[in-house]
């Protein structure tokens, strides 16, 4: 009776994680009888009763106040629409960017078909229609530099703890590196420079599971670049730059 | 995922700058792994990974009649299916021009080669010959899919045993020492020109970026025996001579790497 | 005229041997490769993602699209496999869908689909198994949820013994052994929901008794949990010792309160 797991323990579909009513199902389970069930490939996060499965894969699926970079594909009436990297597209209304638009303005001139835009999610209706905003500080159009496309539920290991993971490559590389909740990340620099960020990125990617990632990628960093690395003060990390 | 424009334009700033992604030399091939021999259904097969793009290959062989036009040669067919699996943008359903194309130039590149003895494939002539069928599949498509399809082609072929022929029926339960006669061994390299740069084994997001790409198959003495130009851009004739010569350059590692098998 | 000792020497519940790993298709969103005997399969899933033709959108529920295929070379007869959709492949194309989309829950995907290509390099019989097997874990492995991952399994009857997994042989086994009548063999592929027991695609070629069925189908379910074991080691493996400690989820308003 009880937990048959641990916490932070690989599960996988139809795994029992707990037999007894007491546990509540959380993300990434179902009750079946008295038996907790996994549904989702990911790790076990108990917090007390709860217990849910964090995801290892799987499509970004938008949430509000989820910070993304989106790629406009159609310039519509009033507003945008955009690629967020999900199955489902978003709308960008022509009140939402950080300048205002005239009336029978040509929306192009603001943002054109392919731009890329750094911008927040406002709304998500039930049938997964989406809203996206540019009006907050930091929110814009990104010039230059490459996009990658990274898989969304590594995003929290590639920023790091209060962005600490991102901040090294920065200072390694100096780019310019914005990271979107969608797994879409935004890198620009020098060529050779972008290389090293889009590696370093990757094998944050790869080793996510191994402990220990921030020091190793310390050392890997400094390696490759000769750039000395310190660590992040508190306070310091700016997603938006 | 269509490469937009932006992306495109970023891909060839760094090119010029010498730079790419994922940081080889223009004339460097991604790691290339060969493995031969391990499909028992088919007489012959081979496995070609060549960085992240991988594709299989297995050569089937029949009994069949002749072509009117040539009553004492064996049949060589070499096919591709772009499978979706490899790539979200091959839909199902018959192939587009694109998968097409890739056929036709491994094909091409093999058949024109001359390289297969027809005459050794005759049994009687007008009557029966044996009918060689190559089929590629790509498991995984990071691009270059003619270079290693047709890497993995020849392989399969050189990797090939007659099953035995006894009593007007094939038996592939007994294999023979036979190999297909195969006095050559055709490569095809393609090379890319993006902007002013010109680079070999592309990635999928090269090839999306490319402006003009041109697959040259050459045999064992450097002669070439097919060329495929693609892409919208156009070559001058200096152009066209810097890349057959990088081509013959790089198909003479190629073959040593297949050989080896 | 019975059937006494298996033509590869196996015991009459074993199953062939077998091998799975997952996420062995980089480009795919999951993918998996499973093989039982000498009977391979490659599974890729790509989705959600948006659904064309607009007219099979389930506004409701994400769409589960499934197809298989043999490649040219992997028959095990000795023929070639003429490329291109047959009505054989189509049909067990639609009931693998049927077979997966038991266990799968798209209610959070409206209007999307998950397509799922099955691709056998190389068969030896129970083709349609093994693909399932090899796609259960690519759908897993995707991030696709699911109440559990699918396994499958072809039972079989012949010479008065019911036999797991047959192979190429055992589906012709008249062809191989004397005095054994074709309506002897039974040929019956079996998927089993392991948490439950409950069957998601069941097919039946041959003459058997009411009884006999049933025996079958209750080897099939314990056969299937052998599988079952393969399958979700080989999605456990892809991430071996994973611990996180220096994960800050209130990273960006990506809180605890996202799951």
């Amino acid at each position: 009776m009880g937990l048959l797991i641990k916490d932070k323990q690989v599960v996988v579909p139809g795994d029992i994680l707990a037999d007894d009513l007491g546990f509540i199902p959380g993300f990434g389970t179902y009750r079946n009888n008295h038996n907790l069930v996994c549904s989702r490939l990911g790790l076990v996060n108990i917090e007390g009763k709860v217990v849910k499965v964090i995801p290892l894969s799987g499509k970004y699926l938008p949430r509000r106040n989820d910070i993304v970079v989106a790629r406009v594909f159609d310039i519509l009436m009033a507003g945008w629409r955009v690629d967020i990297n999900s199955p489902y597209s978003a709308v960008l209304s022509s009140k939402e960017t950080p300048e205002f638009i005239e009336r029978n303005e040509d929306l192009s001139k603001h943002f054109d078909l392919d731009d890329y835009l750094v911008c927040k999610v406002t709304n998500v209706t039930s049938q997964n229609l989406v809203d996206v905003s540019c009006r907050d500080q930091g929110l814009r159009k990104l010039r230059g530099g490459r996009i990658i496309h990274v898989n969304t539920h590594k995003v929290p290991r590639i920023i790091g703890k209060k962005g600490s993971m991102v901040s090294m490559i920065k200072q390694a590389t100096g780019c310019r590196i914005i990271v979107g909740q969608n797994g879409l990340v935004w890198v620009d620099g020098e060529p050779d420079k972008e290389n090293v960020a889009v590696n370093a990125i990757r094998k944050i990617e790869n080793e996510s599971h191994m402990p220990g990632l921030t020091d190793r990628m310390k050392v890997y960093l400094e390696e490759i670049t000769g750039v000395k690395i310190s660590l992040l003060n508190e306070g310091d990390y700016n997603g938006l730059q | 995922m269509m490469i937009d424009q932006e992306a495109k334009r970023h891909l060839r700033e760094s090119l010029a700058k010498g730079v790419r992604y994922d940081g080889r030399k223009k004339d460097e091939f991604r790691n290339i792994e060969i493995r031969t021999g391990f499909i028992v259904t088919a007489e012959g097969s081979a496995q070609v990974k060549c960085g992240e793009t991988e594709v299989i290959a297995g050569v089937k062989m029949s009994v069949e009649k002749p072509y009117s036009d040539t009553p004492d040669s064996g049949i060589l067919m070499v096919g591709a299916e772009l499978l979706p699996l490899s790539n979200p943008k091959y839909e199902g359903g018959p192939p587009g021009a694109d998968a097409i194309e890739v056929a036709r130039v491994i094909d091409r590149g093999i058949r024109e080669s001359k390289s297969l003895d027809n005459q050794r494939l005759c049994i009687t002539a007008g009557e029966k010959v044996w009918t060689i069928n190559v089929d590629i599949s790509p498991l995984n498509d990071d691009g270059n899919l003619i270079d290693v399809g047709s890497m993995a082609a020849v392989a399969a072929i050189l990797n090939a045993r007659f099953p035995s022929y006894e009593n007007g029926k094939v038996d592939f339960k007994k294999v023979t020492n036979e190999p297909i006669p195969m006095m050559r061994i055709p490569i095809a390299i393609t090379v890319i020109r993006i902007g002013d740069a010109f680079i070999v084994d592309p990635t999928e997001l090269e090839e999306q970026a490319l402006d003009a790409r041109l697959t040259v198959t050459t045999i064992d003495d450097d002669r070439l025996c097919s060329i495929q130009k693609g892409g919208a851009g156009t070559l001058s004739i200096e152009e066209i001579e810097k890349m057959v010569d990088l081509a013959v350059h790089k198909s003479r590692e190629i073959r040593k790497l297949i050989k080896q098998e | 005229m019975d059937y006494n000792k298996r033509l590869d020497g196996r015991d009459f519940d074993e199953l062939r041997p077998m091998e799975a790993k997952a996420g062995v298709i980089k480009k795919a969103d999951g993918s998996a490769y499973f093989r039982m005997g000498k009977t391979i399969a490659y599974a890729a899933v790509y989705g959600p993602r948006e659904m064309f033709p607009k007219f099979m959108q389930d506004p409701k529920k994400g769409v589960l699209r499934c197809n298989y295929n043999m490649l040219p070379f992997s028959g095990a007869g000795g023929d070639r496999v003429k490329p291109g959709p047959s009505r054989r492949s189509k049909e067990i194309s639609a009931v693998t869908e049927k077979a997966l989309s038991a266990v799968v829950d798209l209610s959070d995907s409206p209007n999307a689909v998950v397509d799922v290509y099955i691709e056998l390099p190389q068969t030896d019989a129970g083709s349609r198994c093994c693909g399932i097997n090899a796609a259960a874990i690519a759908l897993a492995d995707a991030g696709i949820p699911m109440r559990d991952i699918v396994a499958a399994v072809a039972v079989g009857h012949a010479g008065n013994k019911i036999i797991v997994d047959l192979d190429y042989e055992e589906e012709h086994l008249p062809d191989y052994l004397e005095g054994l009548d074709e309506k002897d063999v039974a040929d019956i592929p079996v998927a089993v929901i392991p948490s439950t027991g409950e069957i998601s695609l069941l097919q039946m070629d041959g003459i058997v008794d009411k009884a006999v069925l049933f025996k079958a189908l209750h080897k099939a379910r314990e056969a299937a949990m052998k599988v079952s074991e393969v399958q979700r080691n080989a999605l456990r493996e892809k991430f071996v010792a994973h611990v996180s400690d220096d994960i800050d989820n209130n990273e960006n308003g990506f809180e605890e309160n996202q799951y």
